[in-house]
């Protein structure tokens, strides 16, 4: 699949900021799967300095810096970016998640040990016994990985409710596991602490989906939103393979992946310094467009 | 011997052997201990108590819960250290310095050390310390380390181990150098006899050291700070001593600025680009943009602006990932493959927990061990799993194995003695040796000295100054030759250095600080005369004029918001003014804010300044028991000779810079606005009566001027003449207007704008509404006045505040960052 991404965010301040640092994660990846031939950031006011690199997981990160007394920052990221199905890997195929658990601990150096990085805590995801004990019925003796994971990631979907109301960005795991409740981005967090405090790694992946709009109506402009997902390591030869709670799906084609890292922290797509700013107000609207419409 | 001393717990003693032998190193200052009695130990520890506290010497503590700081402990006796076990120590921590450069290379670089399973890689990645951001920096000489503190310890055998590591931003310089200053001013004698080795050239590498730092080639010109935390820091006193010592400017994160991918200093001048940062501040508190997003004490862009290669940062950011002891046990591996020596100085023994085998062996014998955090330092206190109960053992071996590559064992430590001075004898009491190193070429060299420290009580082995450890001086012994540094300097041709006046550089924040230190002396010394004018009167002989007077002062009092309006007996508040520091205007509210800014601007205040800082809170502390107005009266009296030792040392012997007009606009300000309302509201009470009008003059410093112009007793329209017109008064309103306009010509250059005016436009305009009030009009009767000067006194303070708003808005205005 072909898509056209426009994602605008909208900082508006209370007060005029005179000086402000930023640094945004908007570019999506190019990977085996995925490739982003044209890829453009409009930024008003116009930064006075702008420096691209890639940051410690690959992802491209634009570090910014605007000058002079101003009430609004508007980013704009346009991208065409092509994704191909998901090769089908069949779960039973996998190896014993114990397997893949135990590898990638290993003291000695391994792919598998330099996975386990996503094996342990971080700021945002903390691992403990409530993670795992809530984890352990989809993880018998022996089973395979990918099947285990698949059923986390259906009960997940099954025991939580979407609900935008219920939690915000700074929402504790813990808590979000304690309600049932939250959205795409508290469900991949809790996913996330279950894998790692069962020892398998697992990282944060930001991206877009594309919605489709319910049946006989137009889609709305800016309507779709920045998603977030899951990407568990399953052994060395079948390698990483993401898994979507809030859905009950392992992405395909559908899913366009920007950044991944530990947790939202070494993803967010817009993150700044500001000084003088008051109270402020963020708006983001995201339109996902297959080609061709 | 020696007060009893002995080497009672069969451990190695730094001053006697086995057999209760004098080592050789301690041949000198033991002959000395051998002629002192108690009496002499109880002088010279006066002594040094007194030298700390008049050097305001502290240690501030977090988790004390009057938030206030601690003064720094410190033993007469110093640890001594012989000429071959510093030969030993100077070569291992030489290796160390290249050897943690070597790991920090190839951890934030190409990871080799990972990919060829030299280090285990949960190490690296599970420890908070790795900062994901800093892959891929080049920092300016390849590297990370240019300063790191080692604390050493001595097994049973007599040999040195590295306990820990601090390679991020090691404390302790300052204070091993304050220490050494008070050690040797106390036993002058036995430390110029003893060949100890001196500090100074360690220093002066240091400073020539980071002057080399500087990316851009300006010799004597870069731009080279000292970031630290801030007055509430734990080590704050040694930030603003070094900083003093070595010569480079201290600030703090919102002193500087980014742009353009450059450092910047705030300055009241505007920007200036900064070279090289000594950084105080720990790794993920330096920069909120990339790191702890919720730090208020880093700049934001600061990595980016490192990244970029425009600054050298001593130390580089990231280095916390060396700290963990969980590297021990790697480390003659390491210094094997990187360097291809061997180790030198060995570390402790270590098991890191990460590691099943590790694991396993500690599990199977808990009693044998002491284990504590791998990664998060001074999380906890290390645990001796054999001194807890089954029930706790079983909860501690749980928590190590939910997550054990958090944990590291070592096994019970005998750590070596050095005798203690307790107070009434000699103890030995475990210690260990906190060594320094500097690069230098492409190696270290280590401070012949360093920071000791003794374990608070005996048979204790947790020796932390957060636990209240007492420090030592550490000497090394010399061979008598003469410093390389002196001989150097000697022979050094004289360096035509021409005379210059460059810009002062001193912070927006800085000037911010000196300012309210100005009102706040101003504000202080009001309080201080209102309160001793009420006291005198209550305490004498009162006749019936006097008693008219208390009641003229307590309604002053009132009106400068001293005591509740309404108040009749003011004796039931004066304890509390005087005491009670949650008061606000009371003598240890205002204290406390004159100090906070003073501390805060600690590098721009000359020691002795500091050192009446410091007496001016010692002196307000009234004597413990009953309440009693004399005694009060003498603790004012002191504060107001104090207070003027402060003003005396500001005018005469500071520095006619931007940092003193800005303390001195404070101070005239708030003396103007003191004057304005003591006597605007003693004008309101003349109507009935004009008792008010001694303690008024007396209050503003103005009774001798007004008996001496006029031998009679006050009256009005002279008392307002002489404290509002009268520009020969030093006290006088007019006199200290003319000395704002003074002032306000000669501030940096600013804009004004339609809303803001200038500091020179406001003075300007308050000097004329000032002209405009005439006293001897013959339209004015008493009457008139009374209702006339309190309106213009009050609109009068109101344009000083203005004043100073302007002064804020123009110069300080750094508003808090927002991280979003």
């Amino acid at each position: 699949m072909r898509y056209r991404i426009i994602h605008r965010t909208t900082y508006t301040y209370e007060s005029p900021v005179t000086v402000g640092h930023y640094i945004a994660r908007l570019e999506p990846r190019s990977l085996p799967f995925q490739e982003c031939p044209w890829h453009e950031i409009s930024i008003r006011p116009v930064p006075m300095q702008r420096a691209e690199r890639e940051d410690s997981f690959g992802n491209t990160c634009v570090y910014f810096e605007i000058e002079g007394s101003h009430q609004k920052l508007e980013v704009i990221a346009r991208s065409l970016v092509e994704v191909l199905p998901a090769e089908g890997i069949d779960p039973s195929e996998t190896p014993a998640w114990e397997m893949v658990r135990d590898a990638c601990r290993a003291d000695h150096a391994s792919p598998a040990s330099l996975a386990g990085e996503l094996a342990f805590s971080s700021q945002l995801i903390p691992t403990g016994a409530v993670f795992a004990d809530y984890a352990r019925s989809s993880f018998p003796a022996r089973r395979p990985v990918l099947e285990a994971v698949c059923d986390l990631n259906r009960r997940i979907f099954e025991d939580f409710i979407f609900d935008p109301a219920a939690t915000d960005f700074a929402t504790p795991v813990e808590l979000v596991l304690k309600k049932r409740r939250g959205v795409c981005q508290d469900f991949a967090q809790v996913m996330i602490a279950c894998l790692r405090s069962l020892g398998l790694p697992a990282r944060y992946v930001s991206g877009y989906l594309e919605t489709l709009p319910p049946p006989g109506q137009v889609k709305l402009v800016g309507a779709d939103a920045s998603h977030a997902w899951v990407s568990v390591y399953c052994g060395e030869v079948v390698g990483w393979v993401d898994a979507d709670p809030t859905n009950n799906i392992l992405p395909s084609d559908r899913h366009v992946t920007v950044a991944w890292g530990r947790d939202f922290g070494d993803v967010s797509p817009l993150r700044g310094v500001t000084i003088g700013a008051g109270e402020q107000r963020l708006q983001v609207a995201v339109d996902v467009l297959p080609e061709g419409e | 011997m020696h007060l009893g001393y002995s080497n009672e717990r069969g451990v190695f003693d730094e001053m006697v052997d086995a057999n209760g032998v004098l080592r050789p190193h301690w041949k000198t200052f033991g002959g000395f201990l051998n002629q002192c009695g108690t009496e002499d130990f109880k002088a010279r520890s006066e002594d040094v108590q007194r030298l700390l506290r008049d050097h305001g010497v502290t240690y501030n503590v977090y988790e004390d819960a009057s938030g206030t700081s601690r003064p720094w402990s410190l033993d007469i006796l110093p640890f001594i250290v012989s000429q071959d076990d510093f030969k030993a120590v100077q070569a291992g921590l030489d290796q160390r310095g290249r050897l943690l450069n070597a790991i920090l290379q190839d951890v934030y670089g190409p990871q080799r050390l990972l990919r060829d399973g030299l280090l285990p890689p949960g190490l690296v990645y599970a420890n908070p310390g790795y900062l994901r951001p800093v892959l891929g920096v080049n920092p300016s000489g390849g590297r990370f380390v240019f300063t790191f503190g080692c604390d050493l310890v001595r097994d049973a055998t007599g040999r040195w181990q590295v306990l820990a590591d601090r390679a991020q931003a090691p404390s302790g310089h300052g204070y091993a150098l304050e220490n050494r200053i008070i050690m040797a001013n106390v036993h002058a004698e036995e430390f110029n006899a003893s060949k100890i080795r001196r500090l100074a050239s360690y220093y002066e590498t240091k400073r020539e050291m980071l002057r080399s730092l500087s990316p851009r080639h300006r010799p004597g010109e870069a731009g080279i700070l000292m970031l630290t935390p801030g007055p509430f820091s734990e080590t704050y006193f040694e930030h603003a001593f070094q900083a003093r010592y070595l010569g480079f400017p201290l600030v703090e994160g919102a002193d500087l600025t980014v742009r353009d991918r450059h450092l910047h200093l705030k300055t009241l001048e505007g920007l200036r680009r900064v070279d090289v940062v000594i950084r105080h501040v720990d790794d993920v508190y330096c920069d909120p943009l990339e790191l702890n997003a919720d730090s208020l004490l880093g700049t934001a862009g600061l990595l980016e602006a490192w990244r970029n290669g425009g600054i050298a940062l001593a130390n580089g950011l990231g280095a916390g990932v060396v700290e963990t002891p969980a590297l021990h046990p790697f480390m003659p591996g390491l210094c094997r493959h990187l360097l291809g020596e061997e180790l030198m100085l060995p570390c402790v023994p270590t098991w890191w927990c990460g590691q099943r085998r590790e694991l396993d062996l500690v599990l199977a014998d808990p009693d044998r061990w002491v284990v504590k955090p791998a990664f998060v330092r001074g999380a906890r206190d290390p645990v001796f799993l054999a001194d807890l109960d089954s029930e706790q053992k079983a909860r501690m071996l749980d928590t190590i194995r939910a997550a054990p590559h958090e944990w590291v064992a070592q096994e019970v430590l005998e750590l070596s003695t050095a005798p203690t001075w307790t107070g009434s004898r000699i103890e030995p009491r475990s210690l260990v040796w906190r060594a320094f190193a500097i690069a230098q070429g492409g190696g270290f060299i280590t401070m012949p000295g360093g920071l000791a420290r003794v374990s608070p009580e005996p048979h204790r082995w947790l020796v932390t100054m957060r636990s209240g450890g007492i420090s030592k001086d550490t000497w090394v012994v010399g061979d008598g030759a003469p410093d390389p540094f002196y001989e150097n300097l000697k022979k050094q041709q004289t360096v035509v250095i021409r005379p210059a006046r460059p810009p002062s550089g001193v912070p927006s924040r800085v000037a911010d600080h000196l300012f309210w230190f100005g009102r706040y002396a101003e504000r202080l010394e009001t309080a201080t005369r209102v309160l001793r004018a009420v006291m005198q009167r209550l305490a004498g002989e009162r006749s019936q004029v006097q008693g008219h007077e208390v009641d003229g002062c307590v309604s002053l009092m009132a009106y400068l918001g001293l005591v509740p309006a309404g108040t009749e007996n003011a004796l039931e508040h004066l304890p509390a003014l005087l005491t009670d520091p949650r008061r606000p205007g009371s003598i240890p509210d205002l204290l406390g804010r004159l100090r906070y800014n003073a501390a805060a601007a600690r590098d721009r205040l000359s020691d002795d300044m500091w050192r009446l800082v410091n007496r001016l809170e010692r002196d307000a502390r009234l004597p413990a028991g009953a309440f009693l107005l004399s005694s009060a009266q003498g603790v004012l009296d002191n504060l107001i000779l104090d207070l003027a030792a402060i003003a005396g040392m500001q005018q005469e012997n500071m520095t006619r810079g931007h940092g003193w007009r800005f303390l001195e606009l404070g101070r005239r300000i708030e003396r103007a606005c003191g004057v304005l309302e003591l006597t605007g509201a003693a004008t309101q009470c003349c109507e009935q009566d004009d008792s008010l009008l001694t303690p008024l003059l007396e209050i503003c410093d103005s009774t001798m001027t007004y008996r001496r112009l006029h031998f009679a007793r006050p009256s009005l329209a002279p008392t307002l003449d002489l404290l509002l017109l009268n520009d020969i008064n030093p006290r006088s309103v007019i006199h200290q207007l003319q000395i704002l306009g003074r002032l306000s010509a000669q501030l940096p250059q600013v804009p004004g704008t339609s809303t803001i005016p200038t500091p020179r436009q406001q003075t300007d305009s308050l000097l004329s509404d000032l002209s405009a009030v005439h006293l001897d009009s013959p339209a004015r009767d008493a009457a008139g006045i009374a209702v006339i000067i309190p309106q213009i006194c009050a609109r009068l303070v109101k344009e000083l505040e203005k004043l100073s708003d302007i002064i804020t808005e123009h110069f300080f205005s750094h508003a808090s960052r927002n991280p979003e």
